[in-house]
């Protein structure tokens, strides 16, 4: 499986390998990249290639559409399809207008969080978890550099009732089990003060989207 | 911004270096030189609005441009605006009863959903700045509180906020019901949050979309501006 680390695909993302015999580009987010390798190498998907977008743009949303179209335009000529593996995310429905525009897929619903967690269901409870904030095994293991530091909390504690005040509980989606990662989370949610619950969704509706990719044209 | 922050007595500086003192300290952020700084000049009899505008708006418009053109970040600004909002608190209830000028009054929220306020709460305070009075509703607002509002008070600006793809669509909904209730044209609609745009705001049938506080000034100085030209006509 590749290696890249969180740093990479937070400021870079991941480039394509371009080799045989992929057929399928799936462009991600960054935050997705291991899920997606992890899928890939579980179900034996070795017609499919990911190249990745820095996951630091979750915190701006305006650079996605762009992105995804320079690099669906960049590639088209090299894969048989490509599949953007992003929600919504932010762009407000900027994202599906162009990916209708270029002809290529993209995953329903309007964030990770939702596919993570299945859309239907995360649809029928949004209303009921308006306070939670949610995390992922990538936003876990990279909180500090992702969220901490950025939003200055390192230097400045006194803004996290600014960034939090409306709070009340943090949401970890855990895509795998893993013990380290659950204690961290839970120590993300101490240090926002607010309460920790820990929800496993596995790949959720991402795994399904991908499965739904057919082999060849 | 400045080193020697520690060597500076604020009451020693005459008004010619405390005001620049005063942008520096917005700029750092500095809430309680800030507060020191606003008593001073008031003391020396400066008038609340001029505190307001050549001191704290000033300062801001500074942070404000810095922001935008990536000089300055989300956190940087954050502190900036808390040490406004203690200069503000200091300024509000003076400002009433010195009668400065008010440029119009507006109701604002985060809609039914929605959580997230520090945009809402950047524009509420550059409004204030302004010379705008503005209704704060919070977050999480049904249309009935929009609604309620503007019908029991004198309002001529709506402002609706939303960070989330899925919540923005409830302002199409406000709208709508406005237009049902025949009071769309009272006022003008104002939108704004990051997952909006331009045509998001004209599909909904808002007034305007605003990408930043200092927009959501500008807009609605030019819709006041028009309405009383309109009026005079």
């Amino acid at each position: 499986m590749i290696e890249v680390s969180d740093h990479t695909l937070t400021e870079q993302g991941l480039d394509a390998r371009g080799s045989d015999p992929a057929r399928v580009l799936v462009l991600a987010c960054g935050a997705l990249a291991r899920e997606i390798l992890a899928l890939f190498k579980i179900n034996k998907w070795d017609h499919m290639d990911l190249t990745c977008l820095p996951a630091k743009w979750h915190m701006t949303p305006d650079l996605i559409t762009d992105g995804v179209e320079d690099v669906v335009r960049k590639h088209r000529g090299d894969y048989d399809q490509i599949f953007v593996a992003y929600a919504d995310c932010g762009t407000g429905g900027l994202l599906e207008a162009k990916c209708a525009e270029l002809g290529v897929e993209m995953i329903a619903g309007p964030h990770c969080y939702s596919f993570f967690e299945g859309n239907d269901v995360f649809a029928a409870t949004a209303e009921d978890e308006i306070t939670a904030f949610y995390l992922t095994d990538f936003l876990v293991s990279v909180f500090d550099s992702f969220f901490w530091k950025p939003m200055g909390l390192d230097r400045h504690p006194e803004l996290l009732e600014m960034y939090f005040g409306n709070y009340e509980k943090v949401v970890y989606q855990a895509q795998t089990e893993n013990a380290e990662l659950t204690a961290k989370a839970r120590d993300c949610a101490a240090r926002m003060g607010l309460r920790f619950e820990r929800r496993f969704t596995g790949y959720g509706d991402l795994q399904t989207a991908l499965a739904g990719i057919p082999a060849a044209r | 911004m400045s080193d020697q922050e520690d060597d500076i007595i604020l009451s020693e500086l005459s008004d010619e270096e405390l005001v620049p003192q005063i942008h520096d300290d917005l700029y750092d952020g500095l809430k309680e030189e800030i507060e020191e700084s606003v008593n001073i000049l008031l003391g020396r009899g400066w008038m609340p609005y001029d505190v307001l505008t050549k001191a704290l708006v000033e300062g801001m418009r500074i942070v404000g441009i810095d922001f935008r053109d990536g000089i300055l970040f989300v956190p940087e600004v954050l502190l900036a605006a808390n040490a406004m909002k203690g200069g503000m608190a200091i300024l509000k209830p003076l400002l009433a009863e010195t009668g400065a000028p008010r440029l119009g009054n507006m109701v604002i929220g985060t809609v039914k959903g929605d959580i997230h306020d520090i945009g809402k709460n950047l524009v509420t305070m550059m409004m204030e700045g302004a010379g705008f009075e503005v209704k704060d509703l919070g977050i999480n607002n049904p249309v009935e509180n929009y609604l309620d509002e503007l019908e029991n008070g004198d309002y001529d600006i709506l402002g609706m906020s939303a960070l989330l793809t899925t919540t923005m669509p409830y302002m199409k909904v406000v709208i709508d019901t406005m237009v049902e209730k025949g009071m769309r044209d009272d006022y003008t609609v104002l939108v704004g949050g990051a997952p909006l745009n331009e045509e998001f705001g004209k599909a909904i049938g808002a007034d305007a979309y605003c990408r930043d506080a200092a927009v959501a000034v500008e807009t609605a100085k030019e819709f006041m501006a028009k309405k009383h030209n309109q009026m005079n006509a």
